[in-house]
C-alpha cells in the first residue's frame, strides 16, 4: 500500500456497539469538498479556527505562569507580547478567535433548529465573515487606545 | 441483530450516548461571557505593570472568574480536539494515542495555569 489513501476507501480502523472491529469510510475530507462554498468553507474554518486558538492558549500558560514566577519572566513575555511577531500571533488570535466565536454562535443557532434554509444559511455564513471583520478592528481599536 | 432499544440501552459504539456532544454545547455556551471577560480583562491589563497585573489577577471574582475560564476552555479544546481526530486518524493504535496525548496535555494545561492563578491569589 504505497499509494495515497483515497478517502473513500474504507481505512477508518472502527468498533461496532458490541465492541468487535469494522472497517468504515473516513469523514469527508478537505479534498472532497469545494472549498469556496459557503457551507464547507465556513465548517473547515470552524474547525482550523478552533485548532489554532486551542494552540494559541500557550500564550495563555506561559502567561499565567510567568505572572505567579516573579517580575523577571512577566517583563519577558511583556517584551515578546509587543515585539512585532508578538503583536502579529495576537492579532491573529483576534481573528480567529472572533470567527471561532461568531461561527460557534451560528452552529448554536443551527442545534435549536434555526437557520437551515439555503438562503439564510447564506445570510448568517456572510454575516459571521463581516462580524468577525468588524469585531478585530473593534478590539484592536479599543486596545490600541487603552494601550497607547 | 441488535434492537434499538438494546442498543440505547448500552449507549451506542462511543458507550456515552450524546454525553460528550452535549458538553462541548455546554462549555462553549459558559465560555462566550467568559471569554467576552477575558478580552476586556487582557485590554485593560495591556501596559499594566506586573504588579498591577498581579492584583487585578489576584482580585478573589477575577482569580474565580480566571479558574472557570481555564477549566472551561481546556475541557472544550479536549472536546474539539478530540472529534477531529476521531474522524480523520485512520489506525485505532495511533487514534488512541493522539486522543491521550491531547487529554494529557489539556489536563497539564489546566492544572499549571489554575496553579499559577491560585499561586498569584494567594501569595
Amino acid at each position: 500500500m504505497s499509494h495515497p489513501p483515497d478517502p473513500r476507501q474504507a481505512a477508518f480502523a472502527g468498533r461496532r456497539t458490541d465492541g468487535s472491529p469494522v472497517q468504515r469510510p473516513l469523514s469527508p475530507h478537505l479534498q472532497a469538498y469545494d472549498m469556496l462554498q459557503m457551507t464547507s468553507a465556513m465548517s473547515i474554518m470552524h474547525r482550523a479556527s478552533g485548532i489554532a486558538w486551542s494552540l494559541a492558549t500557550v500564550l495563555l500558560v506561559w502567561w499565567l505562569v510567568a505572572l505567579a514566577s516573579g517580575p523577571g519572566p512577566f517583563a519577558t513575555v511583556q517584551w515578546f507580547m509587543s515585539s512585532f511577531i508578538g503583536l502579529l500571533v495576537l492579532f491573529g488570535m483576534t481573528v480567529v478567535a472572533w470567527f471561532h466565536t461568531l461561527a460557534g454562535i451560528r452552529h448554536m443557532a443551527w442545534d435549536l433548529g434555526y437557520g437551515f434554509s439555503l438562503p439564510a444559511m447564506m445570510r448568517s455564513g456572510q454575516a459571521v465573515l463581516v462580524g468577525t471583520a468588524a469585531l478585530t478592528v473593534l478590539t484592536w481599536v479599543i486596545a490600541l487606545v487603552v494601550w497607547l | 441483530m441488535r434492537t434499538p432499544l438494546g442498543r440505547v440501552r448500552g449507549l451506542g459504539s462511543a458507550k456515552s450516548g450524546t454525553h460528550h456532544w452535549w458538553m462541548q454545547r455546554v462549555t462553549s455556551l459558559a465560555l462566550l461571557p467568559l471569554t467576552l471577560w477575558f478580552v476586556y480583562a487582557v485590554i485593560s491589563l495591556s501596559g499594566a505593570s506586573f504588579a498591577q497585573t498581579r492584583n487585578f489577577i489576584g482580585h478573589p471574582v477575577n482569580a474565580v472568574l480566571m479558574l472557570a475560564l481555564i477549566g472551561l476552555t481546556f475541557h472544550h479544546i479536549n472536546a474539539g480536539l478530540q472529534v477531529v481526530v476521531e474522524d480523520y486518524v485512520r489506525a485505532e493504535r495511533s487514534r488512541i494515542g493522539i486522543l491521550l496525548l491531547i487529554r494529557g496535555a489539556c489536563w497539564l494545561a489546566a492544572l499549571i495555569s489554575g496553579f499559577a492563578v491560585l499561586r498569584v491569589a494567594f501569595t
